[in-house]
């Protein structure tokens, strides 16, 4: 029996009045890499938005059925207790967001709000963590410059080193590589498989071929709805669905 | 086509023309402002100017010491309470309120903005000054007519805050979604987000905001006339009356009576409003361009 990290059971969302996701059940293994694809505008990354309650902070947004991330349902928890589901799952985005602060600032942001860390100690995990995502030998001079000035390549392995300071299960990403060139992309995609060892990874793409390098696990979404899901292996060389069949070979996109 | 060619060269030829006298505006009333203010500078030094608190025209004095502190403490005193009333409701309005009170209220700020300031005037002296009077001053311990220094700051905040409210919404709303949702999705909590990052990633903004603020309660002239008294001595407190230096034109023109030496000091009151008004706007252009390289995003 494999170990779910996270189960939707009938997620349904709507956004000022539109269907987006419609009875979602997907359930998504521990320290795996899971990628979400299907066209864009099919709802990819409202889900994964959905997972850490991100939704929410937008305007007529309305969510029904279950989350449960290792069994418990976040849905139900209360707006006081959001960011500590927040923290339990880090966010990559599309387009790298550093904050308008240092680079060691970005890091150390986390931290800062959930450890009481001394000068010292805070120093070490900034360091760790810019090394796990083989950032720190480029900005180890420079880590009082603001983060706005580093390249996008560079922004993006900022961020990953900003949500894994907090010690998250989980990493959301939503297309990291789409704004990247190859060469950062590839080192982004390379992190991602370091990683999965230690986190649960769910990679919203839209490029297939990234999927099939990457993948462990998939989940195919159109328009909202959930057309098939499973091991990357059965998904690709074995799609049940023609409509996976089409999306597959190209037809539909 | 010759014509079409013609008329582009007229057309780009009057644009330039007309740029060109705009901003020649500029250097005219600089050179006015300075040539008129010779004269009192060729008899009074401009140490003894501005730093001797006698202003007696009739006598020959004109010592401005005491109109520049009272300006000095009416402009911080309204800005001390305009800027955080105005940040924390523009975070308010943009952050917190429900979309439909956000809506509501943003026309009318913007119109406190513009409504003009000798309505401001007319009602600080009519109820503001009489509550100053009556209730303010006297909790304080102080006696006073309510026409003070003290009255024209508060009016003059209430009339900066529209302002800066207005442009603070308005660099708030710019911050990028994906922004904030980089904070939250850390586990920061709303407040947390707001203050280390939409402050900061606004702070060009807000700075900006601020000095157009500034730049409104250092020059007004009508509103702050009305209510502080018009009294040039070194003020001992807030309740005191007093003068700015642009009251003081306002206040002070009507009885030239072309006394040339009097006529010449109120030019050089002009051109040192002139002169802050111009180092300002240089100060805060610095400040932007350092805010926009270290705060970005």
């Amino acid at each position: 029996m494999e170990n779910y990290q996270i189960e939707t059971k009938n997620l349904n969302v709507q956004i000022q009045k539109n269907s987006i996701l419609k009875n979602i059940n997907i359930k998504i293994p521990a320290k795996q890499l899971t990628a979400v694809i299907g066209p864009s505008g099919c709802g990819k990354t409202t889900l994964l938005k959905s997972f850490n309650r991100l939704l929410e902070i937008q305007d007529e947004v309305n969510i029904s059925g279950q989350i449960l991330v290792d069994g418990e349902n976040i849905l139900d928890r209360k707006a006081s207790e959001i960011p500590d589901i927040r923290k339990k799952m880090g966010l990559i985005s599309q387009k790298p967001y550093p904050l308008p602060m240092s680079i060691f600032e970005n890091v150390a942001y986390g931290l800062r709000i959930h450890h009481n860390k001394n000068a010292k100690e805070l120093a070490e995990a900034v360091q760790y963590c810019l090394e796990e995502v083989g950032l720190w030998n480029e900005v180890k001079n420079r880590l009082h410059d603001p983060a706005s000035r580093l390249s996008v390549g560079q922004q993006q392995r900022l961020c990953l080193a900003r949500a894994i300071a907090v010690q998250p299960e989980v990493l959301l990403c939503d297309e990291p590589t789409s704004a990247l060139d190859p060469i950062a992309a590839q080192q982004i995609e390379k992190l991602l498989l370091k990683l999965k060892k230690e986190y649960t990874v769910i990679l919203v793409t839209h490029t297939l071929r990234q999927a099939k390098r990457v993948a462990d696990y998939v989940i195919f979404l159109y328009f909202g709805m959930v057309i098939e899901q499973g091991t990357a292996d059965e998904f690709f060389n074995n799609p049940k669905n023609p409509e996976t069949k089409a999306y597959l070979s190209g037809e539909i996109s | 086509m010759n014509t079409r060619k013609l008329r582009d060269l007229i057309g780009t030829k009057t644009l330039l023309l007309i740029t060109l006298f705009v901003s020649s505006l500029f250097f005219l009333i600089f050179i006015l402002l300075l040539s008129r203010s010779l004269l009192v500078l060729e008899s009074h030094s401009i140490i003894e100017v501005l730093f001797s608190s006698i202003w007696n025209p009739d006598a020959g004095q004109f010592g401005l010491a005491a109109i520049i502190v009272d300006t000095i403490l009416v402009t911080g005193f309204a800005l001390l309470i305009a800027i955080p009333i105005s940040l924390l409701s523009a975070i308010y309005i943009v952050e917190y309120a429900p979309r439909r009170l956000r809506k509501t209220i943003r026309p009318f700020i913007d119109v406190l903005a513009g409504v003009p300031s000798v309505v401001y005037g007319l009602c600080a002296f009519l109820f503001l000054a009489p509550f100053v009077q009556n209730v303010i001053a006297p909790f304080f311990g102080a006696q006073s007519t309510g026409l003070c220094i003290f009255s024209a700051a508060i009016i003059l905040s209430i009339m900066v805050f529209p302002i800066i409210i207005s442009l603070c919404i308005e660099s708030f709303d710019a911050i990028p979604l994906s922004l904030k949702e980089a904070s939250l999705s850390v586990g920061a909590t709303k407040w947390e987000t707001v203050k280390k990052v939409v402050f900061r990633a606004s702070a060009p903004s807000i700075i900006a905001a601020i000095l157009l603020g500034f730049g409104r309660a250092f020059g007004e002239t009508i509103a702050v006339n009305m209510v502080i008294g018009g009294t040039i001595r070194l003020p001992s407190s807030l309740f005191n009356p007093g003068e700015t230096l642009a009251s003081l034109i306002a206040s002070k023109y009507g009885e030239l009576m072309s006394i040339p030496l009097h006529e010449s000091a109120l030019m050089l009151v002009a051109l040192i409003l002139f002169i802050v008004v111009f180092l300002f706007y240089i100060l805060g252009f610095l400040t932007l361009r350092r805010a926009k390289k270290r705060w970005k995003y």
